[in-house]
């Protein structure tokens, strides 16, 4: 039986479930559902549940592990020194599983019988040419070896999946007869039903724990795997960057991080007075109606997606810069470059600061303006010797957290910033950023065996490392002093 | 405080020193402080609005001609000894005749109107009219005719599109002087272009294909569209919003209903908050790894895409319903738990409901802002070049290769035809359009449901 058919099954036994499991308890009730511990419905989900779950928990867990063993079966068929490495391995079991794919097709299409597929040998004649017939393409002819092990793989297949039907449906019977069995009157099915949605919901809340460990663990196998290929001391000290794939790259952190950091710094010299004085106008100067029309338009700008930031930096910053500044003063010929790059992330983070920078400022409480006011301070003096003090915490925090933003942003440099990678103090020349190179090294055909590919790993795990750290510090000062006035 | 020295304060009796009315100079002083003090605020305001409307304006400017599209309207006569030399009408010997038969045909059907209608200029070959078609034309041509051999010995009017150098110049994109320097088009053409406007055998209408047409290569800027675009971004939106919602809503209800306060929650509470401000580029990575190189799932494929932005939204929607959830007074959960029903049934009968707009809102707003996410599918290869359509979800579709909006609007940025910019422009013009319509849905939905308690 195929998944699809194992699947409706399943849930055609779920809804029998369900539909049984509730009869049979309002009939132990004669009908009167009051002598019943749950609502009618609680026990139909639990006949439902215990049909439906444990099975697909089976299942599951079968289709992840089958491929495991088919796998370390078949590759015994392979002499020990052609399957030491993982590439060579990952091509081999490509070879096979395309091989098998083809006879099941030729199977399929009537080309060859079942027993002709299991039987066919390479002395018999080439089995790249009859599979050709029936319209399998294989690139190169199969080696007995291939052969065998796809047949192999298709025999264990086949019993795997005979045996896959076999078990899940017992499970899913055995699940069904149980929840019968157990339903009567005094039966406790809603506190049942509850405990498998609590562990649903627990579930659910683990997949961000696992989202990180996932993130942690695919750059940190990667890294090592760099590492192994590359000394380390190179990458975090060296201080050039030219990979090439023909290998002999130099692959050294410093202009990449010297990129992103210059660039963080010129889009920070934008962000955050812009949006500071901004979030000080809103929140201490303007009337209701001025608020009520600038604040969403403010936050407009949050909500473009940074391609559109991008192409904006590319189209028109970058040219206007080269041509009025750059250009006159002789200090370079190019439209991408560190200010283009550095402004344009500062308007995206204009919004960021300023909201807030503007939530903090109006968390500082009334009475403290009302007693500068009345000491004779005017507005700004009051913004500035007061409130600004008494925010400081959470603003440091809000420009933090709009740095570590600036530093891991990634359209606005690649289409803004420039690819050459040099230590140079020039705003306007062209350099790059980490971001920008863990794209260009990812993008297009890669083989994950080659330090140029791998160095985006360990690109990746440095700006990880780097925004995870500047988020936990900016989120220490704002929890340190968080609600000093109160 | 009767005891206090007034011998530091400037002398308040002396008259006309210190006056309502007129103003000291330390005082005039503070108050020019304020004045520039507003003053940097209103200027701060204005230089990100200013900012906002000149990029609003540069792509929109840039972006609204993509939808309009030059053609060249013919009379062509489907000659049968041309497009079926062996006379049997069979699709077999139809289709040996190759989109370059069906070009000669369209040039000459153009030269042969601008003979008919005498109109020429000096300096343009008949080789340079047939330049003016769009080479795409040709294969829809032949597409037409195959899918209809009746056509043949017929004349048909078609429109073809015009090369995108033609459509340049009718747009302001190329002048005479650009042309001069230009490999691909001569200033006789476009002289050429001028006279064929006034016969109205030029023009320009709104066009559709930009919308429906696929991407198109480089030489063919003028066919380049988004219709895979499109439905790679709608398949991974639905994608994503039948995955983040359930797992979001569970997440929420466990960590602010029933989890218990210990380490491990403080663990999940400190990661959400953690992975809510991760890069990006980082989920990219993590996609790459996971899902292509180690679960195999193929490259470029919405369900990967989807499972990535899905995960990269997942934290801002918890937090988004985390605060709706809250927001529900705890006198509605002490009713219910009062009437007898248990935790889970308060949760789900009567806490449930109430946040629901809340949930909405903030859900389209997190699919909204996974809409226009670019850098993660980047890495996940959405950014090759894709001919095909996928097939509908039923046949797999979720699986088949497909781009999203704002990747081609990088893919296109990132081609060296200017008019690929206008392209870029016209897919933005798209995309804000969508994310409009989803920003205007959730505010909508906010006034409409929104309650105080």
């Amino acid at each position: 039986m195929t998944v699809a058919l194992i699947l409706t099954v399943i849930l055609v036994l779920a809804i029998a479930g369900y539909v049984v499991a509730r009869q049979r308890a309002v009939a132990s009730a004669q009908g009167n559902i009051r002598v019943l511990h749950s609502l009618p419905n609680y026990y139909g989900w639990y006949g439902a549940i215990m049909a439906g779950l444990p099975a697909l928990l089976v299942l599951a867990i079968w289709l992840i592990v089958q491929p495991m063993v088919i796998e370390r079966q078949v590759v015994g068929f392979f002499p020990s020194d052609r399957v030491e490495s993982d590439a060579a391995r990952t091509l081999i079991m490509a070879d096979v599983r395309r091989v098998a794919a083809g006879l099941d097709v030729a199977v399929e299409r009537g080309a060859l019988s079942a027993d002709q597929a299991r039987d066919i040998r390479t002395e018999f004649g080439s089995v790249r040419d009859r599979l050709a017939t029936v319209g399998v393409a294989l690139g190169s002819e199969v080696t007995p070896q291939v052969l065998q092990a796809a047949q192999r793989s298709r025999e264990l297949s086949a019993t795997g999946a005979l045996w896959r039907t076999v078990l899940t449906l017992a499970v899913a019977l055995a699940g069904f007869a149980y929840a019968i069995k157990v339903t009567n009157r005094d039966f406790r099915a809603r506190n049942q039903v509850e405990r498998v949605m609590l562990a649903l919901l627990m579930l659910a809340s683990t997949i961000a724990i696992l989202t990180t460990i996932g993130i942690v663990m695919s750059m940190l196998t990667e890294s090592m795997r760099f590492f192994s290929m590359y000394p380390w001391q190179d990458f975090f000290f060296s201080l050039t960057w030219s990979p090439s794939f023909q290998g002999n790259s130099a692959l050294g952190l410093a202009p990449l991080l010297w990129g992103t950091i210059y660039i963080s710094f010129v889009s920070m010299l934008v962000a955050v007075p812009i949006g500071l004085f901004t979030a000080i106008y809103l929140a201490e100067y303007a009337g209701s109606r001025v608020r009520a029309v600038v604040k969403p338009l403010i936050e407009v700008i949050a909500g473009i997606p940074t391609v559109v930031f991008g192409l904006f930096a590319l189209v028109t910053v970058g040219p206007f810069l080269r041509d009025w500044l750059a250009q006159p003063l002789g200090l370079g010929t190019s439209g991408s470059s560190v200010m283009t790059a550095g402004i344009v992330i500062g308007i995206l983070n204009i919004p960021f600061i300023s909201s807030l920078a503007d939530d903090i400022i109006n968390a500082v409480p009334q009475s403290m303006r009302d007693g500068s006011y009345g000491l004779g301070a005017t507005k700004s003096e009051t913004v500035r010797q007061v409130i600004l003090p008494a925010a400081l915490p959470g603003i440091v925090g809000a420009v933090l957290l709009a740095a570590s933003r600036a530093i891991g942003e990634t359209m606005i440099v690649v289409m803004g910033a420039g690819a050459a990678a040099r230590l140079s103090l020039n705003p306007f020349e062209a350099m790059t950023t980490i971001t920008v190179k863990i794209v260009s090294q990812l993008t297009g055909d890669t083989e994950f065996n080659s330090p140029e590919t791998l160095v985006a790993f360990a690109l990746g795990m440095t700006l990880f490392v780097i925004t995870l750290g500047l988020n936990i510090f900016a989120l220490i000062i704002v929890r340190k002093y968080r609600e000093q006035y109160e | 405080m009767t005891d206090a020295t007034v011998s530091g304060l400037p002398d308040a009796r002396s008259p006309g020193k210190s006056s309502l009315l007129t103003q000291d100079p330390l005082m005039k002083r503070r108050n020019a402080a304020e004045a520039r003090f507003k003053y940097f605020g209103i200027a701060a305001i204005s230089v990100s609005l200013i900012m906002l409307g000149v990029m609003l304006w540069t792509i929109f400017s840039d972006g609204v001609s993509a939808f309009r599209q030059a053609s060249v309207e013919l009379s062509v006569t489907l000659d049968p000894e041309r497009l079926d030399p062996e006379g049997d009408r069979s699709v077999e010997s139809l289709s040996k005749v190759t989109t370059i038969g069906y070009g000669n045909l369209l040039s000459s059907a153009l030269n042969d109107y601008m003979t008919e209608r005498n109109i020429s200029v000096e300096g343009v070959t008949t080789r340079q009219v047939g330049e003016f078609i769009s080479r795409d034309a040709p294969a829809r041509l032949r597409n037409m005719v195959l899918a209809d051999p009746d056509l043949l010995g017929q004349t048909i009017r078609f429109s073809a599109f015009a090369s995108g150098r033609i459509d340049g110049y009718i747009k302001g994109r190329v002048t005479m002087e650009s042309a001069a320097l230009d490999s691909n088009i001569t200033p006789e053409q476009l002289q050429l272009a001028d006279r064929l406007i006034e016969a109205g055998v030029l023009k320009t209408t709104f066009n559709w294909r930009f919308l429906t047409n696929p991407d198109a290569s480089d030489q063919r800027p003028e066919s380049a569209g988004l219709g895979i675009a499109i439905i790679g971004s709608l398949y991974m939106m639905f994608l994503v919003a039948i995955m983040v919602l359930p797992i979001g809503v569970a997440a929420s209800i466990y960590l602010e209903e029933f989890a218990p306060k210990n380490r491990w929650t403080d663990v999940i509470e400190v990661n959400i908050s953690n992975l809510a401000a991760v890069p990006s580029i980082v989920y990219g990575i993590l996609g790459l790894a996971i899902f292509i190189n180690f679960a195999k799932l193929p490259a470029s494929a919405p369900i990967v895409g989807a499972l990535v932005l899905t995960l990269m939204t997942l934290p801002t929607i918890i937090i988004a319903t985390r605060a709706s959830l809250r927001a529900v007074p705890p006198s509605i959960r002490d009713a219910a738990l009062g009437v007898g029903a248990s935790k889970m049934q308060t949760v789900f009968h009567h806490v449930l409901p109430l946040a629901a707009p809340g949930i909405l809102t903030g859900t389209i707003l997190g699919l909204a802002s996974a809409l226009g996410e670019t850098a993660p599918l980047l890495l996940i290869g959405m950014v090759a070049f894709v001919a095909n359509y996928p097939a509908s979800p039923l046949d797999g579709g979720f699986f088949d290769p497909a781009t999203a909006l704002p990747v081609q609007v990088y893919s296109w940025a990132s081609r060296a035809d200017p008019a690929f910019i206008e392209r870029s422009s016209g897919a933005i013009i798209v995309l804000l359009a969508f994310l409009l319509v989803m920003n205007v849905i959730a505010i909508v939905l906010r006034r409409r449901f929104e309650r105080r308690w």
